[in-house]
């Protein structure tokens, strides 16, 4: 088979996917409720498709900080950055908010979409796990 | 192994995307022509061109650990055949005068002599004429520019959105008053010609500017001009004041003639283009419609919210049609904070002007640099302008620092 050929077979594998994991999130409550937390409270500065700003914004994508441990991401979303941070080699700045405010419910089903959509499937986090973390900032 | 078909995936189509990608066509006013001339620098920021036609630019990230790079002409051809390479510091800002280059990092301003055949005379070893400024990283980029009496003039971006006590967050109020203001949020000017200088040493020139990224000298009324980046998160951390549509055009992004001494009202305030007025800041208990600051300047003109004005240049040339001389261009480097709104700017501008006064509308006079149209994350841009800078010739230079394009521009119909 041609390159070309291998590549649009792994093209339209990739779209069957796409649309499979699509067709999932549309039935899921919590990656509904969080699609729409992200719109609203993420996408800003992360940018609808979490690939952050050049500079400016570090991406969700293909980072650890999205993928791996999940009290350092709860713990974020919770406390906000005030301190510069590498992602995938390159430092940011920009300090995050702290999104306290948000109720555990709305956190971990925030984080389970970012999770899910823009750290390859990793597990979902639950609102025990968020109130664990909560219960560990300091006052 | 959901996680591999991801990898896989994301793999595929950043291959894809690459492959995809074809040279940009420049779309310009009839009778003009853009002309590749240097690629694949990477960050380039701010450019200049030296009498003889040598192009200099400096980088944000350095290549092969050099800073600022030189491309030369030597055989008259047309095409840069020769790169001079140094300086060791990523940066903005890039100037000539005087016999010299001037180029800035994020915390200082070197020089370098040249020598008859202007050639830096010792690359390795400039003069560091100003140092220490601040830089915290956000807004930190240096820009510079030359009055050509001895000073050179550099924005000190403000390391904060709008100067609260956490800076970003939701809810927190605006420090009264902005004690940033002290060593930022404004231009310094300082001599050209004196050794490590620092903010003692300065003058603030002008105040209240949250962060100027290009900055002009205007040779025709003898004063300086800058563009301001305004401040984001009206409509994030002020849903019922500012609407997703409002708080992606506002505030305006403004263009203001600094005379000595001037303040521009950051913190406190912001130029509303739609109202025309300095409304008050809701951190300083504005509602969108109280005015504040009445000593502030009010700009020249206001550019839709967040397109981000980075470079500034008055066209002093003849080749261009009369209407262009003592006009202004200005290089957009395209918004991140007008979501859920496309993304806008990632052009560069044209403002009529006679003696440093605006005579008309602005109007768009280079697009084309995303490549692919509208786009939604300013990552898609495939070029996003950055630089500007006039040649002997009277042709104008745009950088570009997503891929490290840098075009001629020339009119070409007599």
């Amino acid at each position: 088979m041609s390159r070309v050929g291998i590549q649009l077979t792994f093209l339209v594998w990739g779209l069957v996917l796409v649309a499979e994991i699509s067709a999932q999130q549309e039935k899921n409550p919590v990656l509904l409720r969080g699609a729409a937390l992200y719109q609203k409270h993420c996408a800003a500065c992360h940018q609808a498709d979490g690939k952050g700003v050049t500079r400016l914004i570090p991406p969700l994508v293909g980072t650890d900080y999205v993928s791996g441990d999940k009290s350092r991401l709860i713990r974020i979303l919770l406390q906000g950055l005030n301190e510069p941070i590498v992602v995938q080699e390159e430092e940011y700045y920009s300090p995050m908010a702290s999104f306290q405010y948000l109720s555990d419910i709305e956190s971990a089903d925030v984080l389970t979409y970012i999770r899910t959509r823009f750290g390859g499937g990793a597990s979902p986090v639950s609102v025990k796990e968020v109130q664990q973390q909560r219960k560990k900032l300091p006052k | 192994m959901r996680t591999l078909f991801f990898v896989v995936l994301t793999g595929l189509f950043q291959s894809f995307a690459a492959w995809t990608q074809t040279p940009v066509t420049l779309k310009l006013p009839e009778g003009f022509e853009a002309t590749q001339v240097a690629a694949n620098w990477g960050r380039v920021r701010h450019i200049a061109v030296h009498p003889n036609g040598d192009l200099y630019m400096k980088l944000e990230r350095l290549k092969q650990g050099n800073g600022i790079i030189r491309l030369r002409d030597t055989n008259g051809d047309g095409v840069y055949d020769d790169t001079l390479q140094f300086g060791n510091y990523p940066g903005t800002g890039i100037a000539l005068g005087g016999g010299y280059l001037y180029a800035s990092s994020n915390q200082a301003i070197y020089r370098y002599k040249l020598n008859a055949q202007q050639d830096p005379i010792d690359p390795n070893n400039p003069e560091r004429i100003v140092q220490g400024l601040v830089d915290k990283g956000q807004h930190a980029s240096k820009s510079i520019t030359l009055d050509g009496k001895g000073h050179v003039y550099v924005n000190i971006g403000a390391p904060s959105n709008v100067c609260q006590v956490r800076d970003r967050f939701q809810g927190s109020p605006g420090m009264m008053p902005c004690t940033l203001l002290d060593s930022a949020g404004g231009i310094w000017q300082f001599r050209m010609d004196k050794i490590d200088q620092s903010y003692a040493e300065g003058v603030r020139y002008a105040t209240g500017l949250r962060n100027v990224v290009g900055l002009d000298w205007n040779p025709f009324v003898q004063d300086l001009f800058v563009t301001v980046h305004g401040r984001d998160m009206l409509h994030q951390h002020y849903p019922e004041l500012y609407d997703a549509k409002l708080g992606a055009e506002l505030p305006a992004e403004t263009f203001y003639r600094i005379p000595k001494g001037a303040d521009g009202g950051w913190p406190y305030v912001y130029w509303d283009q739609f109202q025309k007025k300095k409304i008050l800041s809701p951190e300083y208990g504005g509602d969108g419609k109280k005015e504040g600051a009445p000593g502030a300047m009010e700009p020249l003109m206001g550019f839709p919210g967040h397109l981000a004005p980075n470079a500034l240049l008055f066209y002093q040339g003849n080749q261009f049609p009369a209407q262009y001389r003592e006009g202004a261009f200005i290089a957009f480097h395209g918004s991140w904070n007008r979501s859920p709104e496309i993304q806008e700017g990632f052009y560069v501008v044209f403002v009529p002007m006679k003696g440093g006064k605006v005579t008309g509308d602005w109007e768009i006079f280079a697009d084309g640099f995303t490549g692919k149209g509208k786009v939604s994350n300013p990552r898609d841009a495939q070029h996003r302008p950055c630089g500007l800078a006039m040649g002997p010739d009277g042709s104008i230079y745009v950088s570009d620092d997503a891929r490290g394009m840098v075009w001629k521009i020339e009119y070409k119909r007599k």
